[in-house]
């Protein structure tokens, strides 16, 4: 199916949606996500930062679809056009939905542990405006801690229901879910209760801003003063590709490797994630690509060869990926 | 006398009992579909009958009914849309609490038509009573072999079922309450998939309105081509009319699509003018979510014709001058009625009733209440004029389902008609609610 | 909703033992459950839980919904949500005789701000409060079909309509009298049209 999208056409398989066919084409005409997460079912559709205008629905039939669509739940027709950085309403509407999503955001980024790394940030950065017009009083809920690793912190979600979705699909028995309605909605287990689950740290990565945070990490460090390094292990669980946070020769935090969109590649299980925090318990493979324009990278490689040497002191096991050839 | 088809029995006592609305000729057009049609000619006669869905999208029911997928082996719905709750509509009550059997016998009807062998009738939480009216009618009807096994001696069988819902407007949203029937939150879905394919359990599901399966009844008795003879042009047959506020005879009317909207408030065969000589001062006409009009558009469109009561007539103009006709819940309102006030008694039912799926309507809908809540407060500055409309216009066609457009139109009309209802309170610091004689009316009744 | 409750509620082992249904109540649930192909129980929910409020006391606890949740055999947490969802499941404790009185405009239109205020004084609490003596809860209801008819209040099954003061004292009076509680699923529901 062909669709053109920005005025770059592309050929896909049927059953695409309209962003993976943009993100097919690249980052450039790829709308930003919230909610959306592709490895898990029936996300997506929920924060309208993905919106698009469809001005052709297909060859056969020309007609313009007549409200903006959610990309990320759109299929393609063949022949359909899309427009996204090109279209003025997108980018003004898209605006609208930056402003919603912050207005009863706490814009704590100095204290959260999120920031660096913060889907709200890039995405406020990108597509919001400077001021809020919002003059009252912001929703405010106790933090909570749902079991011994995972912190909620309520007042900084968007409501993307990820976290929920992984419960679902990752875990046989969800705890935690949607409570109340509207702007009073909130995540939460109502009874006092904890995730308890070998993949429940999985809800931190999916998370997209600093709502579930991991607190084995709490404070340690600003995310940009750590270094990201790809490393595996022998788990049984999962399949123990990992990211760690190291600084010096600690290992400050434990991830899934994230993709470009910001999404898991894998799935890590928790003990992965919260036990294994020493550099002996992994085989580095090398540092993490990280993309240019984060702020993660502001910080890296610039004494990376002191990174390697220490890496390798340390890791005295043999038969590890030679570093040099990561890119 | 306008012709009625569907509440012509209202006066009758004992209506709602079936011996008695047998006796009124009920149930002959299950009689009819079942020994001398087969179900696509019902399909055809609701199409060439030009039916509207009366919930308040007015969409071709027979169209709706024709996109029905068929797939063997899987079970198709019919499921009644009895959720009203759309402020200003209480028409479905009417009809289900007076005569029950009407819808009943509407829901076997179209049920056949579409071939379902179980159909369940949604009927929101808080008319509980009218739940069990309906429960009644239905047990009646088993009873006297309306429902179940081999309907009149035929190959039909069928089941007809009640469910309560638990409070929530957005339950009207036939996705919605598609998930509340599966014991969900009333979230809308994402569509497509669209019920016909997809609906309920996954299954092929119609989801009608109350009146729109009523009136089934009178097409397949006297046929689409005659019903279709009533009305104006597109807007067939006869629609139910709430009306309420500021007039003299509140209640539900049965119009004949086509009378003229000045007919309907000042005659006394419907709402019997504005009430303590007051003069009309502007028309909800389709329910709360669209837009309100100024006396003078009401009554004429801005070409200086005579508004209808029809779908066409009061969309005449689009949204500039113009309304629609939605579910029939026609709220009058007289010269001393503040615009702003009844504004934000809308805002804080939408905000109330957002689900909080999708962000534009859970932080927006709230946000327009907050600032309404100001010009009350009489702390609002001019400014926030713009703001409003621009925060309406963002959320307007960018939500999931359209409880974003139901919010926000009706912040729009009152800005682009009452502007300066607004901006006086603005600049004088200061709202005075002057609708005072209604205080009189509280201790005189 | 209406009674929102937020931060993690205390879950009691042996109040949720002793939550079972009554003979009676159990016989209504079974025959809303067989309203729906039997692997699609869940579909009951909504009007199990209304039963339940009804069963017992009028308000849901955590116990109620585990329970209602073990009848329908899914999670405890999709209990949660869904009653947590509508505005009719109360999820604390209220008076015996909920009041709601609708405020969406065309009883506004007609009033009822000033019924809110007089239940108000009469009954010496305001709105979201309930009397001492437990008797009576004030909420405020959003559009209830009754615009015709407005002002209006509903209490339990009950709708009260084109309401006065007169109407507002007599209404109190009767309800204290006879003391009982007042849920949706009550069998006397005869509109005070």
């Amino acid at each position: 199916m062909k669709v053109t999208i920005d005025g770059i056409e592309i050929d896909v398989p049927k059953g695409t949606t309209i962003l993976e066919a943009a993100r097919m084409i690249g980052p450039e005409v790829a709308p930003p996500t919230m909610c959306y997460y592709s490895s898990l079912k029936t996300s997506g559709g929920y924060c309208r930062t993905c919106i698009v205008k469809v001005t052709q629905g297909s060859a056969a039939n020309p007609t313009p679809m007549p409200k903006p669509v959610a990309s990320c739940r759109t299929e393609v027709m063949d022949g359909m056009v899309v427009e996204n950085t090109i279209n003025k309403d997108v980018l003004e509407a898209r605006k609208g939905v930056v402003e919603f999503l912050l207005m009863n955001h706490p814009l704590d980024c100095p204290v959260c542990d999120q920031a660096g790394e913060c889907s709200l940030q890039d995405l406020g950065y990108e597509h919001g405006a400077a001021k809020t017009r919002y003059e009252f009083p912001r929703r405010e809920f106790e933090r909570i801690d749902i079991g011994k690793y995972v912190q909620l912190h309520m007042n900084r979600c968007i409501m993307c229901f990820r976290c929920v979705k992984v419960a679902e699909q990752l875990t046989d028995n969800r705890v935690h879910g949607v409570m109340h309605r509207g702007d009073a909605a909130e995540i939460s287990t109502y009874i006092e209760n904890v995730i308890e689950n070998e993949f429940s740290g999985n809800v931190i990565d999916v998370c997209p801003v600093g709502a579930l945070t991991d607190k084995t990490f709490r404070f340690k460090s600003r995310v940009w003063f750590t270094k990201p390094v790809d490393a595996t292990c022998d788990c049984k669980k999962c399949s123990g590709k990992v990211r760690l946070w190291m600084k010096g020769p600690d290992v400050l935090r434990v991830t899934s490797r994230k993709n470009i969109w910001g999404e898991a590649e894998e799935f890590i299980c928790n003990t992965c994630r919260f036990e294994r925090k020493n550099v002996s318990d992994w085989k580095v493979e090398g540092p993490s690509q990280i993309h240019r324009s984060s702020v993660i990278s502001q910080n890296h490689y610039n004494h990376l060869n002191e990174l390697k040497v220490q890496i390798m002191k340390q890791q005295k096991a043999l038969g590890f990926m030679d570093i040099n050839k990561r890119p | 006398m306008g012709r009625k088809l569907l509440i012509h029995n209202d006066h009758v006592p004992n209506i709602h009992t079936l011996e008695v609305y047998r006796a009124h000729g009920g149930y002959a057009s299950v009689e009819k579909a079942l020994k001398t049609m087969q179900p696509d000619q019902i399909t055809d006669e609701v199409k060439t009958s030009g039916l509207r869905g009366r919930g308040g999208a007015g969409f071709p029911t027979g169209m709706k009914w024709s996109f029905l997928a068929k797939p063997e082996g899987v079970p198709r719905y019919l499921v009644c849309n009895a959720d009203e709750s759309e402020p200003g509509t209480f028409k479905d009550r009417y009809l289900m609490e007076k005569i029950p059997h009407a819808l009943i016998e509407g829901m076997i009807t179209s049920s056949y038509a579409l071939g379902a062998k179980t159909s369940y009738i949604y009927i929101r939480g808080e008319y509980f009573y009218v739940a069990r009216i309906v429960e009644a009618a239905i047990a009646e009807a088993y009873a006297a072999g309306w429902l179940g096994k081999n309907i009149l001696g035929t190959d039909f069988s069928h089941d007809c079922y009640v469910q309560v819902g638990g409070g929530a407007y957005i339950c009207g949203e036939e996705t919605a309450l598609l998930e509340s029937l599966e014991g969900k939150r009333g979230n809308p879905r994402i569509k497509p998939p669209f019920p016909a394919v997809a609906g309920l359990w996954g299954c092929p599901t119609v989801v009608n309105n109350v009146e729109t399966i009523a009136a089934v009844v009178p097409i397949v008795n006297m046929g689409g081509e005659e019903y279709a003879k009533i009305g104006v042009g597109k807007s067939t047959g006869t629609k139910l009319i709430s009306a309420s506020g500021h007039i003299n005879k509140p209640g539900v009317y049965e119009i004949e699509l086509g009378i003229t909207v000045e007919d309907f408030i000042y005659s006394d065969e419907y709402c019997g003018g504005i009430r303590n000589g007051k003069k009309l001062k502007a028309v909800v006409a389709g329910g709360s979510s669209v837009p309100i009009l100024p006396t003078e558009l009401i009554l004429k469109t801005a070409k200086g014709e005579p508004r209808l009561m029809t779908y066409e007539s009061l969309a005449d103009g689009g949204f500039q001058t113009g309304t629609m006709l939605g579910s029939g819940g026609f709220i009058a309102m007289d010269e001393d009625t503040s615009i702003v006030k009844n504004l934000f008694t809308f805002a804080r039912f939408y905000h109330h009733e957002s689900c909080g799926q999708c962000s534009p309507c859970r932080e927006g809908t709230g946000w327009m209440e907050k600032i309404l809540q100001k010009f009350l407060n009489g702390t609002a500055n001019e400014s926030d004029v713009e703001l409003l409309w621009d925060i309406q216009s963002k959320i307007e066609g960018k939500t999931i389902c359209p409880l974003g457009e139901a919010a926000a139109w009706p912040v729009a009309a009152a800005i682009r008609h009452f502007k300066h209802e607004f901006l006086e309170i603005a600049k004088n610091k200061k709202f005075v609610d002057i609708s005072h004689y209604d205080r009189l009316n509280l201790v005189r009744a | 909703m209406g009674s929102q409750v937020h931060g993690a509620q205390k879950f009691d082992e042996a109040k949720r033992a002793a939550t079972v249904f009554s003979e009676e109540a159990m016989k209504t649930v079974q025959t809303i459950i067989s309203h729906y192909p039997p692997e699609k129980i869940k579909s009951a929910l909504l009007p199990v839980l209304h039963v339940a409020q009804a069963e017992f006391g009028g308000w849901l606890s955590p116990e109620t919904m585990d329970y209602v949740a073990s009848i329908l055999k899914i999670k405890p947490v999709e209990v949660f949500e869904v009653a947590s969802f509508y505005t009719m499941y109360n999820l604390k404790p209220m008076g015996k005789c909920v009041l709601e009185v609708c405020q969406t405009s065309s009883c506004w239109l007609n009033g009822a701000e000033d019924i809110v205020k007089y239940i108000e004084k009469r009954l010496n609490i305001k709105v979201g409060e309930t009397t001492k003596d437990g008797m009576f809860s004030l909420k405020v209801a959003e559009c209830l079909g009754s615009c015709g008819t407005a002002p209006m209040l509903q209490c339990g099954a009950s709708y009260h309509e084109n309401l006065t003061y007169e109407k507002v004292d007599n209404l109190l009076e009767t309800y204290r009298a006879d003391g009982r509680l007042r849920s949706y699923t009550d069998m006397d529901y005869k509109n005070t049209l």
